[in-house]
């Protein structure tokens, strides 16, 4: 039987594609950056959902591949492929060696640990003046041109390649997620000592998850880029990480399509509620504080309590 | 959790998503208002010079009536957090869903370079009054930008040329924060000093999260004449703080960038700022009618003093409605706006005469200024140096083959 949250999230992308045409450009540019966040959000849901480990420090793999997109673009003049490619890569790569350090803790621990690495790379971002650009950020990175005829300046194709992206990503994810991997994460996050009795290499499974959550942050933030047009070390900072744990932790982490909603709910709330006062932080705050006293497995685990 | 919560959390939250979406955009009607879109930082830790900003240009648009040959001025402010993308999603707003006709503000470098391409692309006419950054209009330059603030060497090139001139101080100490905005003020004064025949005889560089000033104050050399410092809002007020109290006030005298004294921190400050000597494009102690006007309304309407932030923002609203009247009305004609906006002259401005110069940047009077007691803290001008361009006395197009002044260049050779 296919899952209820799984038909609510395909109906959310359809009713998207179909809206879009009808939408004028500002919404479309905001439902483009859902798009794109809804992915950095389900790679965070891969660790902080299915594996339970808290990661604050997630904006690294995503800012680390925008950077290498905003490098190759404007120094290199590289195409969409090459970026792509080295986006991921380096996000991969960073997770790889963050991941060797990081795994060894649980609980606060892990949360100081990756807190402590996030800010290693937003340093790096901050400081390495003559790759970065430092605090000014580099801009005028073009957008791609991917090898499909429409052109991707243009707000409303941008958004199907984005929308695209993100539900080969979201596929991507749901296959881990009921895989006998994705499972035995799952199992992880239960009772750790119970699966290393049943004789699971938790360690390496913890690893290729927290791996895996940094290629997808990376994927995020090659899309994120190109969005923007700049990369600056806001995208590595720690308000980006936490702004995603909470997108994670709004929606329902274990969901998939929780975490999705859940970076709707803020794009939408920051750039809507803020037109209309200027207290919209204590909105947001609001939504964050009700959401954890009602709902404390975000939005759509609140539902599947109710099938139970 | 009961599902009748539930339910009713989901049709909160869809209310939220979707409401937005469904209201229409306006039709871009060609007798509407004069729409300008205005950004600056309202929360975080800029929001207090960001503040500054839109009252300076309230005051200014309230003076004429919010309106224009009958037309409405309509100003829609919005919040950029002080971080770049939350800058480009609101520019989207204002002029995608709103059609500003004018977009201005800002505050950062990083918000103004990330605005750039947008605002290229868009082709919508721009003023920046406050961000600063050189390369905005020097080497990467925005056609469609027009900077009616300053750009951030602009007043230093002049006050080097001052120091040369009227002090003894041949061997100058720099202490900075560790940004683009601190190394194109120090880069702008070492240029100037040391193609004078000073010394810049050591570069610190401060984290912006400092704390504490101690360990940098105990790096300072003790063999230099002066130490130059630039800093803003609150590490302003700790770093001449903690000078007086680690005893440097009085063995080393303290030059400083504009901001350090800016009336934005001044007020904050004791008797550690006395005699602090700067360089900027305003001081609220600027003794012409324009001025004394302007300063007097700005307390009457804020509550405090003016800063260079609300004279910024004041001068360019009143830059944007004067390039409206020289457009003939035509506010919808980009092109014409565009030009109309690099045409304005000013003569009356509270910080003297105005102009644009090839490269689109202000050409204005650089003021050097000392803090003095009077019935209160102030910036009182000693120098004046008028019609400063960007360039100094340099030839434009042999400073523009030179780098951009960063923590490398001009490199330290004076620095043991």
């Amino acid at each position: 039987m296919i899952d209820r949250k799984v038909v609510a999230g395909a109906g959310a992308v359809v009713v998207a594609a179909l809206v879009a045409p009808l939408l004028s450009s500002y919404p479309l540019t905001l439902l483009t950056q859902v798009a794109i966040m809804a992915v950095l959000a389900m790679s965070l849901d891969v660790l902080l959902g299915y594996t339970g480990l808290p990661s604050l420090g997630h904006a690294a793999y995503f800012g680390v591949a925008a950077y290498a997109v905003g490098i190759l673009s404007t120094e290199r003049q590289a195409g969409f492929g090459t970026c792509f490619v080295v986006g991921i890569g380096v996000a991969g790569l960073t997770a790889a060696v963050f991941g060797l350090v990081a795994i060894r803790a649980t609980g606060t621990y892990f949360l100081m640990i990756t807190l402590a690495l996030g800010m290693v790379v937003w340093g790096l971002a901050f400081r390495w003046v003559s790759i970065t650009k430092g605090d000014n950020g580099i801009a005028g990175v073009p957008r791609p041109n991917a090898g499909v005829p429409w052109d991707l300046a243009a707000p409303l194709p941008f958004f199907y390649f984005a929308l695209a992206a993100a539900v080969v990503a979201w596929i991507a994810l749901g296959i881990l997620a009921r895989s006998p991997f994705g499972l035995t994460l799952k199992g992880i996050r239960e009772s750790e000592s119970r699966m290393r009795a049943l004789g699971y290499n938790v360690w390496l499974h913890k690893y290729l998850a927290f791996v895996i959550a940094g290629v997808f942050a990376g994927f995020a933030g090659v899309f994120w880029a190109y969005y923007n047009g700049f990369v600056s070390p806001v995208d590595v900072q720690l308000v980006t990480s936490v702004e995603t744990l909470l997108m994670v932790a709004l929606g329902g982490p274990g969901t998939l399509a929780g975490p999705a909603l859940g970076a709707a709910v803020i794009v939408f709330l920051k750039n809507f509620v803020s037109v209309y006062t200027k207290r919209w932080l204590l909105i947001l705050g609001a939504v964050y504080i009700g959401v954890i006293l009602f709902a404390p497995r975000g939005v759509l685990g609140a539902f599947r309590g109710t099938q139970r | 959790m009961d599902a009748r919560l539930a339910k009713t959390l989901t049709v909160i939250l869809l209310t939220v998503l979707v409401a937005p979406l469904l209201t229409p955009a306006p039709l871009p009607a060609q007798s509407g208002p004069f729409k300008i879109g205005m950004l600056a930082p309202l929360t975080g830790p800029f929001a207090q010079t960001g503040k500054d900003m839109v009252n300076g240009a309230e005051l200014y648009l309230d003076e004429i009536g919010r309106q224009i040959g009958g037309r409405k001025i309509e100003l829609i402010v919005e919040d950029d957090e002080a971080q770049p993308a939350t800058a480009l999603n609101k520019s989207r707003k204002l002029v995608e869903q709103d059609k500003v006709h004018v977009l201005t503000g800002g505050q950062l470098a990083s918000i103004g370079y990330a605005l750039q391409p947008y605002i290229d692309a868009q082709k919508i006419p721009a003023t920046y009054p406050v961000i600063a950054s050189d390369d905005i209009t020097q080497r990467k330059p925005a056609k469609w930008i027009v900077r009616t603030g300053w750009s951030t060497s602009q007043p230093m090139h002049p006050f080097a040329d001052w120091v040369l001139k009227n002090t003894k101080y041949r061997k100058v100490a720099a202490i900075g924060m560790d940004y683009a905005f601190g190394y194109e003020t120090v880069g702008g004064f070492q240029q100037v000093f040391e193609d004078g025949g000073g010394q810049i005889v050591q570069k610190i560089w401060t984290p912006l999260n400092t704390n504490d000033f101690a360990p940098f104050l105990a790096q300072i050399r003790r063999d230099a004449d002066a130490v130059l410092a630039l800093f803003v809002g609150r590490l302003a007020l700790q770093f001449t703080k903690q000078y007086q109290e680690a005893g440097l006030k009085d063995k080393l005298p303290l030059l400083g960038g504009g901001t350090t004294t800016d009336e934005s921190a001044l007020p904050q400050m004791g008797d550690e700022a006395i005699g602090i000597i700067t360089a900027l494009h305003y001081s609220q102690a600027l003794d012409n009618p324009a001025n004394q006007k302007f300063a007097k309304a700005f307390e009457t309407k804020a509550g405090k003093m003016a800063s260079y932030y609300s004279e910024a923002a004041y001068t360019n609203a009143r830059w944007i409605v004067e390039a409206a009247k020289l457009a003939g009305g035509k506010v919808e004609d980009r092109d014409a706006m565009l030009a109309a906006l690099r045409k304005v002259r000013l003569t009356d401005s509270p910080r003297g005469p105005l102009s644009i110069d090839d490269y689109n940047s202000v050409i204005q009077n650089v003021y050097i200024r000392k803090v003095e007691r009077k019935d209160r803290l102030q910036n009182t001008v000693i120098a004046t140096y008028p019609a400063v361009t960007q360039f100094w006395k340099y030839k434009p197009d042999e400073y523009l083959k030179r780098p951009l002044y960063s923590r490398d260049y001009p490199p330290c050779k004076h620095c043991q």
